[in-house]
């Protein structure tokens, strides 16, 4: 047996043996996650096992180092475990901005006494973060930022306004961009710094959406003081790390989009609701048809990104290589997801528009749909998006 | 498996590169259609891509093939599209010999070594009418004295025209329109009854009709079991879709970069046209589209050899996919690169011929749609 199928076997049977029974069931929504934080509260006592197990193992940052607390897997390995995962229908057991997006630049421009005091929690999903990028007049512009970090001597004092915080008014700490220099140009003046969202003049309003919910907040900070080690990397280089975080949350959100699968396909959940002629196909041939292309997609899709990973893991590619290409998954992505959300309301015809009721769960699909609407916005939007492709992919000229 | 090349494909690929751009580039395929070329392709070309290998890609080595398999074909393909190189290669080296290789001893023994050497030209005669269909096969078979008796008409044979033999689905048992009572058989060129002329398609390559009239053969012409031809045709056919997939992908992305470039260089208005964000934004799209192509033909040839069962299926993905995304860059080619793209004289409208063609053979979009709507359980 291979050091990899040995590593398989153990795996298939630690999974049977540590994954809840109520963690084999696919999400329904982001509400039914596990999100960890010290406020959390745990839909049952089976998510916060399975937390606890896949945590122990590190596994819930599958390929970070032991030394920080992650499962220290390869990428063969950390494969492995998806499949294995995913033939169980084991639920992520963690969603996290700390895993997705700080702890990649904790471990690209962190110091080393700061991966040891942030990662571990992160992987025992015990500190939940978010993430403060987005400003009222910073949205596809981001680095006209003007969150103000004034240098106090013996502490940084922050003053000023974030938006579209996801999930602000729930997380323990926050990964900020602020401005440093304002004389600087706009670029050079802009510093990474993480703080504790319990700190004095920190305060959030959740923003209710389109959908009835609220992930987002409008987050405020007034006078905050943040010690002098919270700063991550060099003071005024912050937008490095961002431009590098940045291609972490697109190809995170183009995930999202051909991830959240499960395993049955749109076209079944057409069928549940429509029904089928003799020869098995779905009554209602024009929407068999565009069913089916959004299936061929989302396929090609889903290979698409295993081929990035492999070509990744095959041969270097420059950073910025990398980066303009998860601006292609992001844009694709998230596209496809909404085309998708789209064709499962047309498959549920007037059933999909129930907004409250049991039958309905309380309109979870239409609510779900609406919320789609913000993927192709959050994260750069899909013409910026496509600007990156244009512009560092094809080498058009800027205008 | 890693969707990723490794070191041998690789090196397969850059030589297929530098000979056919060398060999076999857009200036060969006019000279072929100015010429009114009866054939389509040149035989001499294809005796040197015999010398290197090609033909015998897929046969195996006791039958004087290489037998490097469906990724190293894809790659050929690809590099051929990106040329629109003319050559049987699809109909003989990937098609009739994956046919072949399901045969008896003796059939492997009479036409492989010699498809390997560039020796014969083998060609699939399966459709009937404009569109593909297979299990719509009307053509006959039936016994007679130690062989079998042979009539229907066969359309659009891909390099069928001038071919040794061709490679014939013919229904031996059944009613028209089921899979079971399908069987191949191997007809040589000159048996009598016979009779095929050229069928002039706007991509300028070799198609033939074929008329079969009473024609008996052995009964050693029976490829695998009687009635039972329809697997093997499944493979022929996955193998074929397979590597138009691959053809179209590289024929794509050749008019991809002769548009991008276009747009590098072109100025109006006193600017160049592609720093104008509306024709950024179709071309970061197309660039996106192609990335999906190239990931789903190569899982598809990678399908063959790691996970048969799923090859079906995934050169379905393959073929559907990368129709659909050249006929959108054809059209975009030719949009974004103005009058020019409309002349004769510029390559581009022959890369638009021959998508069209190619998106077509073996079955279009929708129909590889259906399938794969029928395995997803709708």
């Amino acid at each position: 047996m291979s050091d990899l199928e040995e590593f398989q076997a153990q795996t298939k049977e630690w999974l049977a043996q540590n994954c809840p029974p109520a963690m084999r069931k696919p999400l329904r929504s982001e509400a039914d996650a596990c999100w960890g934080g010290k406020d959390f509260e745990f839909t049952c006592p089976d998510q916060k096992l399975w937390l606890e197990r896949m945590g122990a193992k590190g596994w819930t940052a599958p390929q970070w180092p032991r030394e920080y607390g992650g499962g220290g897997l390869s990428h063969e390995e950390a494969k492995i475990l998806k499949q294995e995962m995913a033939a169980i229908n084991a639920r992520s057991p963690l969603l996290s901005f700390g895993i997705w997006m700080l702890g990649p630049a904790l471990l690209k421009y962190g110091s080393e006494e700061q991966k040891l005091h942030y990662l571990p929690p992160i992987v025992r999903g015990e500190v939940r973060w978010c993430q403060g990028y987005s400003e009222p007049n910073a949205g596809s512009d981001l680095a006209s930022l003007q969150t103000r970090c004034e240098d106090k001597g013996e502490y940084f004092e922050v003053t000023g306004q974030k938006v579209w915080t996801s999930y602000a008014d729930k997380s323990d700490w926050i990964f900020c961009l602020v401005r440093t220099d304002r004389d600087a140009p706009k670029h050079n003046g802009i510093s990474f710094i993480l703080f504790d969202m319990h700190s004095e003049g920190v305060s959030t309003k959740p923003i209710t959406l389109i959908s009835g919910k609220s992930p987002f907040c409008e987050t405020f900070f007034d006078s905050v003081k943040v010690p002098k080690e919270n700063l991550v990397g060099t003071l005024n280089k912050g937008w490095d790390i961002a431009k590098y975080l940045l291609t972490h949350e697109r190809a995170m959100i183009g995930d999202a989009g051909g991830g959240l699968f499960g395993n049955r396909s749109i076209g079944q959940l057409a069928v549940d609701s429509l029904g089928t002629d003799a020869q098995g196909r779905l009554n209602d041939s024009a929407l068999r048809a565009d069913l089916a292309g959004a299936e061929i997609d989302g396929w090609a899709f889903l290979l698409t990104m295993e081929r990035m990973k492999d070509e990744a893991k095959a041969g270097p590619k420059t950073a910025q290589g990398m980066g303009a290409r998860s601006s292609m998954l992001k844009y694709y992505g998230t596209e496809l997801n909404k085309r998708r959300y789209e064709l499962m309301m047309a498959s549920k015809g007037m059933g999909a528009l129930e907004w409250e009721g049991e039958a309905s769960q309380d309109g979870e699909l239409p609510r779900a749909w609406l919320r789609t609407k913000a993927n192709s916005i959050e994260g750069g939007t899909s013409e910026v998006q496509l600007n990156i492709i244009s512009k560092r992919i094809l080498g058009l000229p800027g205008a | 498996m890693a969707l990723v090349l490794n070191e041998e494909e690789e090196m397969l690929r850059d030589s297929a590169k530098g000979f056919l751009k060398d060999k076999a580039p857009v200036s060969a395929l006019r000279a072929l259609r100015d010429n009114g070329d009866a054939l389509g392709y040149s035989r001499e070309l294809w005796a040197q891509m015999a010398d290197m290998g090609w033909a015998g890609i897929l046969v195996p080595e006791e039958y004087g093939g290489i037998d490097f398999g469906m990724v190293g074909a894809g790659l050929i393909c690809e590099e051929m599209g990106r040329n629109l190189t003319a050559s049987p290669f699809l109909s003989t080296a990937i098609m009739a010999v994956t046919a072949l290789r399901t045969g008896s001893d003796e059939q492997k023994q009479k036409y492989l070594p010699a498809i390997a050497a560039g020796k014969s030209v083998i060609a699939l005669a399966i459709d009937e009418s404009v569109k593909h269909d297979p299990a719509q096969t009307a053509m006959t078979a039936s016994a007679h004295g130690n062989g079998y008796r042979l009539n229907g008409e066969k359309a659009y044979i891909i390099d069928g025209f001038d071919a040794d033999a061709l490679i014939v689905a013919a229904r031996t048992s059944g009613e028209i329109g089921d899979e079971s009572g399908v069987s191949l058989f191997i007809v040589p060129r000159e048996t009598s009854g016979l009779s095929q002329s050229r069928t002039v398609l706007l991509d300028s390559r070799n198609y033939a009709a074929a008329k079969f009239e009473d024609v008996d053969v052995a009964g050693d012409a029976l490829i695998g079991t009687l009635d039972g031809g329809w697997a093997v045709l499944q493979d022929v056919l996955h193998v074929g879709r397979a590597g138009l997939a691959a053809e179209l992908l590289g024929a794509s992305q050749q008019s991809f970069e002769m548009t991008v470039d276009y747009l590098k260089e072109r100025k109006q208005f006193g600017a160049i046209v592609g720093s104008f964000q509306g024709l950024q934004h179709r071309a970061a799209h197309l660039y996106s589209e192609l990335e999906l192509v190239k990931s789903a033909s190569l899982s598809a040839l990678q399908a063959f050899a790691t996970m048969p069962a799923m090859a079906g299926a995934a050169s379905a993905l393959a073929k559907a996919k990368a129709g659909e995304v050249a006929i959108l860059t054809a059209n975009e080619a030719v949009q974004m690169h103005g009058g020019i793209g409309m002349t004769d004289e510029f390559d581009i409208g022959l890369y638009m011929k021959r998508v069209r063609a190619a998106q077509e053979l073996l079955g279009d979009y929708a129909f590889h749609a259906d399938i794969l709507a029928r395995l997803r359980g709708f």
